[in-house]
């Protein structure tokens, strides 16, 4: 059984729906990665997990338990977690004030959740006392993930983490994903950045229009020429 | 030195007062603003309420027979402050909640708590007419004098002891919500709602707690500064109503959102205003003979009528020269 499992879902912000029928699955092991152009309906479709906007039909199963429109902050108990693309940290706040509310729902010692996101991210460390909205793009984006791990979830769900980011933080954050995978969190993220995203991925799906276009390992989406001309911009370089 | 005293007792020590007013009214709106982003205009009718709140209690405990040596206010101000803070909680649950569950505009928030102030000043002259109200006709309010022991100085630093209670109370109140606001989970928890409330709830912090805890520290707040007023002064049904334009002005000034601000706005509006109606000509006593004839008697910079207009001024000018106020909170 898949750690979550979309079906057939539809959903959009009470117009007209974004998202016509998308189905996502992905086991704890797993690297997801949704691409496709603007508009396609790939931060929408993580929102739709979230609680964020209602889902009209089809479901949404996590681990056995239907979360279709739960509620967000009822979510996160469960072992899911979210980085939004933007506003993804809390700017007044200190950066290790920014982690604890991460760990929030936590009751429980969460010193050694905090020792290891200063491990993965150690610049975080030396600013653990300035305030988030000081730092820069690619700290914040540190701040954002390490926040999100802080509830130790299950399923790690990201919404563009490289977005804005310079190629050097690009790079970086793409290994502090893997890393995160292998320690055994789930991933599911939609990134613009679709090549070096598929690169990493045990799951590609690329959508269209609110659909899935195409469904497979990232390997095999990169090597498919028709996902490579119609939505990777171009062959495959050699 | 007789002139420096009296200045100490004319402007000091009531803009030290009604400062501490202010700040304890302008730290709840600003709250409520972070949080809910509206501007509680029903709030000093909140603050009257807790007024009667604590003098009711007062009349009830004097009926069955409790006598103190000290205002019975004191003893029961800790009951008064949790009813005004259920009271706000209840307001909340009936008038606001159901508005934000349809998503309306803060606009749309903020003219609900003007039927909000219309309805607690009703139900309170329903209850207690239009006449005032004083918390000292059982024991007489004491006034502390302090001689100082230098030659030719005749007249004493005076205030009262509500006075002394209230800026104490102040000071430790300022204290506590300091600490709970950077050490405890859900005081944290107020500031990431405040900072960005999405980000607060796909954290899994539940809004509607946080929306809970506030009213509960709004309400208590509120309570606490209308006791504290109606043992200055005298409690009546629109006690706070008079005074919630520059408990407004303090919260703006220091920067909306910004709890700290709004101390510091509230203590800037009440200095300024104590400052302002000042007899300036006072200080100048000692050296009337060496002063030209034409200087006027009274050089209060506004006539104590038209005190309201200092906090204006500031207002306005905060506006204009710097809109998100000391503390850099949001631009209204």
């Amino acid at each position: 059984m898949s750690l979550i499992e979309l079906r057939s879902i539809v959903a959009g912000y009470g117009g007209a729906p974004i998202l016509h029928g998308v189905d996502i699955a992905i086991d704890q092991s797993d690297i997801g990665v949704v691409v496709g152009p603007n508009g396609a309906g790939k931060s929408t479709t993580l929102k739709a997990v979230f609680g964020l906007l209602t889902v009209t039909a089809g479901s949404i199963v996590f681990d056995g338990a239907d979360i279709t429109n739960a509620r967000s902050d009822r979510l996160v108990p469960m072992g899911l977690s979210y980085v939004p693309q933007e506003k993804n940290i809390f700017p007044t706040m200190s950066v290790e004030e920014n982690l604890e509310m991460g760990a929030f729902i936590r009751r429980d010692d969460f010193s050694g959740s905090l020792a290891s996101v200063y491990e993965m991210f150690p610049p975080l460390k030396e600013k653990r006392r300035q305030k988030a909205g000081e730092l820069s793009g690619g700290q914040r984006q540190m701040v954002a993930i390490g926040r999100a791990l802080m509830s130790r979830p299950r399923l790690l769900m990201l919404d563009e983490p490289s977005a804005g980011l310079s190629p050097r933080y690009v790079l970086e954050i793409f290994e502090r994903i893997v890393a995160i995978n292998k320690s055994g969190v789930g991933i599911l993220m939609v990134e613009q950045n679709a090549r070096q995203a598929l690169q990493i991925a045990s799951r590609g799906f690329v959508l269209a229009a609110g659909q899935n276009r195409f469904t497979g390992t990232g390997r095999e989406l990169l090597d498919d020429p028709e996902v490579a001309k119609s939505f990777l911009g171009g062959a495959v370089p050699a | 030195m007789n002139e420096a005293i009296f200045f100490l007792n004319n402007a000091v020590v009531p803009g030290l007062v009604i400062g501490s007013i202010y700040a304890l009214g302008a730290v709840g709106i600003t709250l409520i603003y972070g949080i809910l982003r509206f501007a509680h205009f029903a709030h000093g009718d909140l603050m009257t309420m807790g007024g009667f709140v604590s003098y009711l209690l007062a009349i009830g405990l004097a009926g069955i027979g409790v006598s103190t040596t000290f205002p019975v206010a004191y003893l029961i101000l800790p009951v008064a402050i949790a009813i005004t803070a259920v009271a706000a909680l209840a307001i909340d649950r009936m008038f606001y909640a159901p508005l934000r569950a349809r998503g309306v505009k803060p606009v749309t928030l903020l003219v609900a708590s003007i039927g909000v102030t219309m309805m607690i000043q009703g139900l309170i002259r329903l209850f207690f007419g239009t006449g005032t109200y004083n918390f000292f006709e059982a024991t007489p309010k004491v006034i502390h004098q302090i001689r100082l022991p230098i030659e030719g100085v005749t007249r004493p630093i005076s205030f009262t002891q509500p006075q002394v209670v209230m800026v104490l109370v102040t000071v430790a109140v300022v204290i506590a919500l300091h600490f709970f606001l950077t050490r405890s989970r859900f005081g944290k928890a107020m500031r990431a709602v405040s900072d960005n409330a999405d980000l607060a709830q796909v954290s899994g912090i539940n809004l509607r707690m946080v929306v809970r805890i506030t009213w509960i520290i709004a309400g208590g707040l509120a309570c606490l500064a209308g006791t504290m007023l109606a043992l200055d002064v005298t409690l009546k049904p629109d006690l706070a109503f008079n005074i919630i334009l520059p408990i407004f002005a303090a919260a703006i000034v220091g920067g909306v959102g910004q709890v700290y601000g709004a101390i510091a706005g509230g203590y800037l509006i009440g200095f300024a205003e104590s400052l302002s109606v000042f007899n300036w000509a006072v200080l100048l006593r000692p050296f009337r003979d060496q002063l030209p004839d034409w200087l006027p008697t009274n050089l209060a910079i506004v006539p104590t009528e038209y005190k309201l207009t200092v906090a204006f001024v500031i207002l306005v000018i905060t506006l204009l020269v710097r809109p998100t106020g000391i503390f850099r909170g949001a631009s209204l």
